[in-house]
């Protein structure tokens, strides 16, 4: 196959899709006939054929599509309105032309059209245009007659529009504008200028040596709009220039955007510098246009800045056409690349076992490490480094494969709170924030119920109905708010209302009732708050259909923690209720700090660790008999990890040196003392068998590269066991 | 002195001696703006102008300006090459409108 041939056929395609683009097009517009979006397809259509019929020779073709191309233009300017008739006609022309191709296929270019489909193309464009085709003949190769005016000056099509406006200190500063010019007059002619100065003074007021001129240049070149740019490079101090491309490469650039890949959304200012349809000088022109005009407006009113491609417009550094293309193109890729994005669907299943295996792979890699390590290889040691690397991105893209947005979760409440507010007679809004927060889907699908009894809760507890609302100065409708953020290596969801808020008098009573508590005596705020977490506590003195049984807080409690999280509930008596929910982003494989104590390995989760101090530092003081530790003045409880899991009565020091390792769990801070700092470990949590399910301060188990396993310490409870012994 | 003026017949005609640059401007602006003042008609004859750059056009201009507004007849005469080569670059010749004769001389040097 020739090439030729193969640019036919290429042809031949692409028309067809372009034909069956229109015809639909043209069907939708019955129905919306002022959508510009499928008018300027249709418009396309019949351009691009023409524009390929024009290269391979098919007159016929070209002299019939650009009748239809001429009046679908009138109708894209407004020219010329769109109606059902039109609408036939034009798909009349659709079938015309599919006739014409085929034709012009078959035959050889220079072949006599048959007389009834040269009298049906006739009839088209009588219909089309009420003229006959005879007396509208296309010029070859027409023009887009397209005119801007400029300061009362016409520019035709093939020329660059250059304005320099020169500033006063230009002379001054040893430029001399007709230097420029005579460099540009090597790059092109120079087929029109206009020299002018508008700002000129009346005589005294002049300064002879200011520059008051200003040129307006029409220029013919095939140079780039970045050469042209560097003839004015060293004036662009001194000198306001603007230079607009001339309209004939309009379709020129509009071609280069069609070409780009459209596999990546790119931002608009770097497509059209791909194009060369503007310089990198005019968009960091246009960005600094836009960072000035928006500090300016956020002093006045909160205004949104301009969007780039006006601003390139205004100064005139482009056409409108290019940056509406470009804006086109942008629009297009991104929905490509979001419908090719939604594409893949993998079974959950499937995921799983990756993960698996790269938490498998990430121990092997410890296990080499382990044995590089011992052999002293340097040039292994080389591969070993950057298959770590390599290995540790692994483990993030997978896991971020689970990933998932909580926005989709958080959407399912607007209608739980439409229902219940219904339900209960309350004026109830759902604020959302934070939605495209990520986390483990495991996560998101297990927090589904816990979210939804805490939201319930608030629905029917926390905000009171209309009168009361009223009666306490309120606005009538109540408000509740969903909030996810990222927070060092967990997700923050908050739920608030702006209800009543808890009645902490109601709660010790209830929970002195209950026997949870003797008194209320040395308890904060907030940890009777959180007695409501409490198994058997309900402070609704009447239960409802939704909540108030006193079941429901405690297993909402239980589920967190399951998921290595924690809640936490705030409240102002009559302004509302905030409960926070701190929950790890992934269950799977974690960033782990590796100690070591009475010879054992421990993993803490590195993202809870707050620093490492060594023992016999200055900075840190421990009393034994009060039992915290003074770090630089702030005391905390602290935990020794040998005492502890290895019932050693008395600390014996034989190891001579001992670590603080700082941990924080929420608000909640505490210092674990180790033999050892062992340092930063991949950690693959493997769960622990249903036997240990009951074991205190730990949560999981990892492999170490050398077979051995390490326990995963439970932050949160060794926390809590630190402050008992404190007590 | 950049500037020779004489007065004949009511007709004030001013010769540039020299160069038309940013570095005469300022001089040659504070002679020739008096010339505005006091005569209803000038000439300025520009045979001598070896160079001329953007200040000597803007005082060209200027002057061109201010005779309008006073209704000065004002008028370029034997314009040297280089000012010529700078009209033409500019497409100033229609703005000062004076008629300009181009010397067979000049394609040699």
């Amino acid at each position: 196959m020739s090439d030729l041939d193969a640019a036919l056929s290429t042809f031949s395609q692409e028309a067809d899709e372009l034909l069956t683009e229109m015809e639909s097009g043209l069907l939708k517009l019955e129905d919306t006939p002022d959508d510009s979006e499928i008018i300027n397809s249709v418009f396309r259509a019949m351009h691009t054929i023409k524009g390929s019929s024009g290269l391979f020779g098919f007159n016929i073709i070209v002299a019939f599509t650009h009748e239809a191309e001429t009046v679908l233009d009138q109708v894209r300017n407004g020219e010329r309105t769109i109606d059902p008739a039109l609408i036939s006609t034009l798909l009349g022309c659709k079938d015309h032309t599919i006739t014409l191709l085929e034709f012009c296929f078959e035959n050889e270019a220079e072949a006599e059209l048959p007389n009834e489909i040269q009298q049906a193309g006739n009839e088209l464009i009588r219909q089309l245009t009420g003229k006959t085709i005879e007396e509208n003949l296309p010029t070859k190769a027409e023009a887009q007659s397209a005119e801007v005016e400029t300061e009362g000056s016409e520019i035709s099509a093939d020329n660059w529009l250059i304005s320099l406006d020169f500033k006063s200190d230009a002379l001054r500063n040893g430029m001399d504008p007709l230097s420029f010019l005579r460099y540009l007059k090597t790059l092109g002619d120079i087929e029109q200028i206009l020299t002018h100065a508008p700002e000129l003074p009346t005589s005294e007021a002049m300064d002879p040596e200011s520059c008051y001129l200003q040129f307006r240049i029409l220029f013919k070149s095939d140079a780039s709009k970045a050469v042209i740019e560097d003839v004015f490079e060293f004036a662009a101090d001194d000198c306001d220039i603007k230079i607009l491309p001339p309209n004939s490469k309009i379709e020129h650039y509009l071609n280069l955007l069609n070409e780009q890949p459209d596999t990546q959304v790119e931002r608009l200012g770097e497509m059209l510098i791909k194009t060369g349809a503007i310089t990198a000088k005019d968009i960091n022109k246009a960005l600094q246009h836009q960072s000035d005009d928006s500090e300016n407006e956020s002093k006045n009113v909160q205004v949104a800045a301009k969007p780039l491609g006006e601003i390139l417009i205004e100064q005139q550094a482009i056409q409108k056409p290019v940056v509406e293309g470009a804006l086109k193109k942008q629009e297009k890729t991104r929905q490509k690349v979001a419908a090719e994005a939604n594409y893949i669907r993998v079974d959950s299943s499937k995921l799983g076992d990756l993960i698996d295996l790269v938490g498998e792979l990430v121990i092997s890699g410890a296990a080499m490490n382990l044995m590089v390590e011992r052999h002293g290889l340097p040039d292994v040691e080389e591969i070993a480094t950057s298959m770590n690397v390599l290995v540790s991105d692994i483990r993030d893209t997978a896991l971020e494969l689970r990933m998932v947005q909580i926005g989709e979760t958080f959407t399912r409440f607007r209608r739980v709170v439409r229902d219940v507010s219904k339900e209960l007679s309350k004026d109830i809004k759902l604020t959302i924030k934070g939605g495209e927060s990520e986390l483990d889907k495991t996560v998101v699908e297990k927090i589904n119920d816990p979210l939804t009894h805490l939201i319930r809760n608030s629905l029917d507890h926390g905000i009171e109905t209309p009168e009361q609302r009223l009666l306490a100065g309120k606005p009538e409708q109540g408000h509740i708010t969903l909030d996810a953020h990222h927070e060092s290596g967990h997700i923050v969801i908050k739920i608030s209302d702006d209800g009543a808020g808890l009645n902490s008098e109601k709660i010790i009573e209830k929970a002195i009732a209950n026997g949870l508590i003797k008194n209320s005596d040395g308890m904060s705020q907030q940890e009777i708050f959180n007695l409501i977490f409490e198994a058997g506590l309900s402070t609704k003195q009447q239960a409802s259909s939704l909540s108030g049984r006193g079941v429901g807080m405690d297993v909402v409690k239980r589920n967190i923690e399951a998921l290595r999280g924690v809640v936490n509930i705030d409240s102002v008596s009559g302004q509302g209720t905030t409960i926070t929910i701190h929950l790890p982003l992934t269950l799977a494989i974690i960033d782990g700090f590796m100690v070591e104590t009475e010879k054992e390995r421990y993993i803490i989760p590195l993202s809870m660790v707050e620093e490492c101090v060594e023992m016999d530092a200055q900075e840190c003081e421990i009393d034994s008999i009060q039992h915290y530790v003074n770090l630089r003045g702030e005391a905390m409880p602290y935990l020794r990890l040998g005492d502890y899991f290895h019932n050693r009565a008395k600390h014996n020091n034989i190891a001579g040196r001992e670590s603080l390792v700082v941990v924080r769990f929420g608000q909640n801070k505490a210092g674990f003392v180790v033999d050892n700092l062992l340092g930063e470990h991949q950690t693959v949590i493997k769960p622990l068998g249903k036997v240990f399910q009951h074991l205190k301060g730990v949560t999981g188990a990892t492999i170490l590269g050398d077979g051995n396993i390490a326990l995963i310490l439970d932050v949160q409870g060794l926390i809590q066991q630190a402050t008992k012994i404190n007590h | 002195m950049t500037i020779q003026a004489k007065k004949e017949d009511g007709i004030t005609q001013v010769i540039m001696q020299d160069e038309m640059t940013i570095y005469t401007a300022l001089e040659q602006t504070n002679e020739l703006l008096p010339h505005l003042k006091i005569d209803s008609e000038l000439q300025i004859n520009l045979s001598a102008v070896s160079e001329i750059d953007s200040a000597g056009v803007q005082i060209l201009m200027l002057l061109k300006q201010e005779s309008k507004h006073k209704n000065i007849k004002l008028s370029l005469t034997q314009h040297s090459q280089a000012v010529v080569e700078v009209f033409e670059l500019l497409n100033l010749s229609s703005y000062f409108g004076d008629p300009i004769i181009i010397s067979a001389d000049w394609a040699s040097s």
